[in-house]
């Protein structure tokens, strides 16, 4: 590598993995809680379910902040224009869905009566009233978010595993936490 | 002794005669207007719940509050906690096992003004098996046919064994169970 690399700043860095640990721990969370009986066990579940899913979306706002005050470094020049377009769709999707996800399951929970209330101390405002149908439609949409989010993840990171170690570039360095792969 | 009594006869008169001439009393329960609701703590979240049977009788007469009584039968399969699961489940054996004590039941011991249309009843409070005593303050609104009677108590579910098993853990379901109710009673116009 000639160039020296160009990585994002670690503020992007860090809220990216955090926000990845976290989506990857609410979303089996997520399908694993659903189908339990009811059970102390699973009340607890479905509140750290939400504590994670307000813990992301308080994320993500800060993470478009930093995003549209600080430009990432640049594709390699190297890269096909619809690399270039497919990627920046994939970017603006996954940030919509990080938003839209935590949002509907938020608004899921106060339809069905059920307040959020962070770590069990930060009551989160319901934003509708209750409402058994409203309620049940947006457990259907957040389902449906999710598996999108899915989608979209596994396109996002089988591109990072392509970029890496198919075509040997710099893209996912500049996005890998503690300088690995720095010194290569 | 005999004088008491006989003062006490005089007092019984002059209350019956009080009733005849002016007393409003509230003596039935508008069961579409009225309601017994609850709100319970799941991991610190307040919910809330009704129940959507019961059966109410009052007797209430503003100017003689210590002759008011009232008797509640909650019938407990009409929950409503806002989950089909939930409802469910408490109705179980764990929680109310309304199979075997299917009403919870309120009947008064007494009634006290504490001022100013705030008034306090005593009674017992018996549900899956368990009476208690307890006593409740409300509020007395009355108007020109119908009054509203408002109040709620706190229970602690666990003194009456609701909740067993692994539910007996209150840092998943509290142990305070918030009860509110709002009555609406109306004289009966043929007693007058």
């Amino acid at each position: 590598m000639n160039q020296t690399l160009q990585r994002y700043t670690r503020t992007a860095i860090g809220l990216h993995w955090w926000i990845a640990l976290l989506i990857f721990i609410a979303f089996p969370l997520g399908l694993y809680m659903h189908d339990l009986p009811l059970s102390p066990y699973k009340l607890k579940l479905y509140s750290w379910h939400k504590w994670i899913g307000v813990t992301v979306f308080m994320l993500v706002i800060l993470r478009i902040f930093w995003r549209t005050t600080h430009t990432p470094p640049a594709l390699p020049d190297s890269l096909p224009k619809w690399q270039k377009l497919a990627s920046q769709i994939t970017h603006f999707l996954l940030y919509v869905l990080i938003v839209a996800v935590p949002l509907s399951g938020w608004l899921m929970s106060s339809a069905k009566g059920v307040q959020t209330v962070w770590f069990g101390v930060l009551p989160i405002p319901d934003l509708i009233g209750k409402d058994k149908s409203l309620g049940n439609l947006l457990m259907v949409v957040h389902k449906s978010l999710n598996f999108s989010l899915l989608a979209l993840v596994v396109i996002h990171t089988l591109a990072a595993i392509k970029h890496h170690f198919i075509d040997k570039d710099n893209i996912l360095r500049r996005m890998l936490p503690f300088h690995f792969g720095e010194k290569s | 002794m005999s004088r008491i009594y006989v003062k006490y006869l005089a007092l019984m008169g002059l209350f019956l005669i009080a009733n005849g001439v002016n007393a409003i009393e509230f003596n039935q329960v508008l069961s579409d207007k009225s309601s017994i609701s609850f709100v319970y703590k799941q991991m610190n979240v307040p919910i809330d719940g009704k129940f959507k049977k019961f059966v109410a009788q009052i007797n209430f007469d503003p100017a003689k509050p210590e002759a008011a009584q009232a008797k509640f039968d909650i019938d407990l399969t009409s929950i409503d906690t806002g989950f089909s699961e939930s409802d469910e489940e408490v109705t179980g054996k764990d929680w109310f096992n309304a199979k075997a004590f299917p009403t919870a039941k309120f009947v008064s011991t007494g009634v006290k003004s504490l001022g100013a249309n705030r008034f306090e009843v005593q009674g017992k409070l018996t549900i899956k098996g368990k009476t208690l005593p307890v006593s409740v303050p409300f509020t007395f609104k009355p108007d020109a046919t119908a009054a509203l009677f408002d109040g709620s108590l706190t229970i602690k579910r666990l003194d009456y064994a609701i909740g067993e098993g692994e539910w007996a853990d209150v840092s998943t379901v509290a142990n305070e169970i918030q009860i509110k109710f709002h009555i609406v009673g109306a004289s009966a116009p043929a007693k007058k």
